[in-house]
């Protein structure tokens, strides 16, 4: 009936404006607490001298652009996974690769090692994660012994293992996350809240948390209760993309890498953005970033092949490292912070410390 | 200037604001703060020789202008930048087909906004086919083709055997009326066409800077902006390009959905918030707990292996004997003693010796529950409730009674989380209690004791040279 829908329409807008509201409030109230700058606070700390930030490894060996890489625990191996459909392990130690693994589909955007060390796991295009025992015999064909982990309806966009082998934490071009029992590839628990494409993730560095953080192409990051399936906290303050997400050491804050160009970081007690990386002269996105162990360093890879050093606290830049030849698509610190690895178009991947 | 571009609202008022635009966009104004006649850069007509070099600027004026307008401090980075602005063909060297900028008197011209890539610009072969074979058509030596034009002519020659006929028929009548043309319009459009195609076909080696993210482009705004055809050999349909898929109608919220987000704002509204000063302390604070263990500001101990080539530092850590500086880093707090296998087992052993380890191996009992694949879980729970919690237990545990209820409850329906309130009060049990204690045992100080002779070196890093390679 006419005035049926005239009520429900009513009812929409009515519920529509009070979010809105509520939300405008939630800023309000965030804003209230903003007492000073960090980089205010910061000022009281001695600034950091010069750096020597050199390529020590150039690993090559892909025939297409590198899209994603982990580190093994044991500080030394790493993970990486191209468009040409190829996952190599290397010894980036020794700049020998180990594994070599081709997938049935090209750009795989997604590449894990298991804490273990005795497996990885990787996907893309075919929607899917899949876990791939490496084998100790050469000879061995790994693909025969793959396993089929996670489903989802669109590119996997990220995975990571949680601190054990036999789950898997994806993110998908779907707008979901997943968690997911690698074993018996049951879904565990979806994580449902982005309304676009999620591209990135990264687990709570801590021994109780059971929390993770997203962010995806609807600008905005969310931090997740792993039990619930809750998003617990969401920050939107980016104006394009967020194309990676990292945890603060510390586990009390995360930064992002953004197609806006900035990379910014978020505290969870202060609940809001708390610093923006940001220069006129950077005019390219932030595909990846990546902290230093205690914090101070923000390593962030950009599409206009430069790698630029951000100093956390006092928000300037410290260095900006070339080399790259296309865009860098990925940057991780090695698990003992030693070094950082990154991952580019030009088909290869560097170890600089 | 004809605004045609899709960086300005169209009718419906909305911007295209896609990453690729937005990147676009931003070079597009500098630009355009380079095009400007008061603080822009000076373009002037070179005399050479007979003939003139119409509407050109240098190297080096970009450089100067990107050093002063965009506060860049050094001269790489300003030649970098103006690299990518050249390759994605803003301007373009007027002798060369590779685009790159270099910092000297070499000539560049700005490229039309007709052929801007912002214009969404996906031109096919046939017209590629038509550019060169035309190139063909024109007696200048400056027009020659490059080897490598060459060789993608005789490709394109093959792969259009059939209508070459139709293909060389355009390439004339462009060539006839790029004939008609005044000889300084023909100079400067002849290189912004052929800067275009530097772009879209570029020269063997160098990036492609049309290449787009998968993930981006299938999520391309306007579809129908895209544009095929350069000499207007198609019908310049608008035709989907396979990896563009229509954008999707902006889905409006559902009723539900909407409740769903108030309930949401509702608890966030509700969240307890620090303030900035003191969270700004706290990071403060923890970075400089932790920079003495960080490799990038303090050198580690005995060196990098990236470095030096020298793996001792990784073998000390593999080791059982924990170094001074790792013992220190349990002080920090529990998670750290956690976090460390060395750390869990000191822990454990000092607990042992107390006969008070039942909370500590429940805890991580719990943790390695988590991590079984969920087929063993039901099981694991059982053993675990049997050996802490069930009545005469052996390693009984204290919970308090909220938690031990649920837990009673929890493992009638065992899953994952099944211990986790349990978990979380032994967790601060044992960080206010158990701990302490051991940081504070003779257990722990004498690991804390230097065992290698003399104080571990930890030096901070020198400033240094200037970085990158």
């Amino acid at each position: 009936m006419a005035c049926q829908g005239l009520a429900k329409g009513e009812t929409t807008n009515t519920l529509k404006a009070e979010s809105e509201s509520l939300k405008a409030k939630l800023e309000e109230e965030r804003a209230k607490l903003h007492d000073v700058e960090l980089h205010q606070v910061a000022e009281k700390i001695d600034a950091l001298g010069q750096f020597v930030m050199k390529t020590r490894r150039t690993l090559k060996g892909h025939g297409n652009k590198v899209l994603c890489m982990d580190w093994c625990r044991d500080k030394r191996r790493i993970v990486s996974s191209s468009q040409d459909g190829k996952v190599i392990v290397w010894d980036a130690y020794t700049t020998n690769k180990e594994h070599a693994v081709t997938m049935p589909c090209t750009w795989v955007m997604a590449c894990a090692y298991a804490p273990s060390g005795c497996a990885v796991a990787c996907g893309g295009l075919d929607n899917k994660c899949s876990v791939y025992p490496l084998s100790l015999d050469k000879n061995e064909n790994l693909a025969a012994k793959k396993k089929s982990v996670a489903m989802h309806t669109n590119y996997l966009s990220s995975c990571s293992f949680t601190n054990s082998d036999m789950q898997i934490l994806t993110s998908s071009g779907d707008g979901t996350c997943a968690l997911w029992d690698v074993e018996s590839g049951q879904l565990l628990q979806s994580f449902h809240g982005h309304s676009a494409d999620v591209l990135s993730l990264d687990l709570a560095p801590s021994e109780t948390g059971n929390t993770f953080v997203s962010g995806g192409c609807d600008k905005k990051a969310n931090v997740w209760d792993m039990r619930s399936g809750q998003n617990v906290q969401s920050f939107e303050t980016h104006e394009s993309d967020i194309n990676n997400v990292k945890y603060y050491p510390s586990g009390d804050a995360f930064a992002t890498g953004s197609d806006d160009a900035t990379c910014r970081l978020y505290d969870l007690r202060a609940d809001r953005e708390v610093a923006i990386y940001s220069k006129d002269s950077i005019i390219f996105g932030a595909s990846s970033v990546d902290f230093s162990l205690s914090g101070r360093l923000l390593f962030a890879g950009y599409n206009d092949y430069t790698i630029n050093v951000w100093d956390v606290l006092k928000g300037t830049r410290v260095a900006i490292l070339f080399g790259h030849e296309n865009r860098v698509s990925t940057v991780r610190v090695s698990p003992d912070g030693t070094a950082f690895c990154s991952g580019s178009w030009d088909n290869t991947l560097r170890i600089w410390a | 200037m004809a605004k045609n571009n899709s960086l300005h609202p169209n009718s419906n008022g909305e911007t295209d604001d896609s990453p690729n635009m937005l990147v676009y966009r931003k070079m597009e104004d500098v630009i355009a703060r380079m095009q400007d006649e008061k603080n822009g850069i000076p373009i002037r007509t070179v005399k050479s020789f007979l003939s003139k070099i119409p509407s050109v600027f240098s190297g080096s004026d970009i450089v100067q202008w990107l050093l002063k307008n965009l506060c860049i401090e050094d001269q790489v980075e300003a030649l970098h930048l103006g690299t990518l602005m050249a390759a994605h063909g803003y301007f373009f060297p007027i002798s060369d087909h590779v685009l790159t900028l270099k910092d000297d008197g070499t000539f560049y011209r700005f490229q039309t906004p007709y052929f801007w890539p912002s214009n969404c610009w996906e031109p096919e072969n046939t017209d590629y086919a038509v550019y060169l074979c035309k190139r063909t058509m024109q007696n200048k030596a400056r027009l020659e083709l490059a080897d490598y034009e060459a060789e993608s002519l005789a490709r394109l020659q093959r792969a259009f055997a059939r209508k070459w006929e139709f293909i060389f028929m355009q390439a004339e009548a462009q060539a006839k009326v790029d004939k008609k043309r005044d000889k300084i319009e023909r100079k400067i459009l002849d290189s912004q066409e052929r800067a275009f195609w530097d772009v879209h076909r570029p020269v063997p080696g160098c990036v492609n800077t049309t290449e787009v993210d998968i993930k981006k482009s299938s999520r391309m705004k306007n579809p129908h902006k895209t544009r095929k055809s350069v000499y207007g050999l198609q019908n310049d349909i608008r035709s989907h390009s396979p990896t563009h898929t229509p954008a999707p109608e902006a889905k409006q919220p559902t009723e539900e959905e909407l409740r769903e987000q108030i309930k949401f704002w509702q608890a966030q509204l509700d969240r307890h918030r620090l303030k900035m000063s003191k969270v700004a302390e706290s990071l403060l604070s923890y970075t400089e707990q932790y920079s003495d263990y960080d490799p990038f500001l303090s050198t580690p101990d005995p060196s990098n292996p990236w470095i030096s080539d020298d793996t001792t530092l990784w073998e000390m850590e593999a080791s059982k004997e924990p170094g001074q500086t790792r013992v220190r880093r349990w002080g920090f707090g529990i998670d750290e003693v956690l976090k460390d296998p060395v750390g869990r087992e000191q822990f454990l052993k000092f607990l042992e010796s107390e006969f008070s380890s039942e909370n500590l191996r429940f805890w991580l009992a719990v943790q390695e529950l988590k991590r079984r694949p969920i087929r063993e879980v039901p099981t694991r729970v059982q053993e675990i409730w049997e050996e802490f919690l069930a009545p005469g237990a052996p390693s009984a545990i204290n919970v308090d009674s909220k938690s031990y209820d649920k837990t009673t409850q929890n493992i009638k329906d065992p899953g994952r989380y099944a211990f986790e309130d349990a978990q979380e009060h032994i967790y601060k049990l044992m960080k206010s209690d158990s701990y302490s204690r051991f940081i504070r045992s003779s257990a722990y100080q004498e690991l804390l004791q230097a065992k290698k002779k003399g104080k571990s070196l930890i030096s901070k890093r020198l400033p240094a040279v200037v970085q990158s390679c």
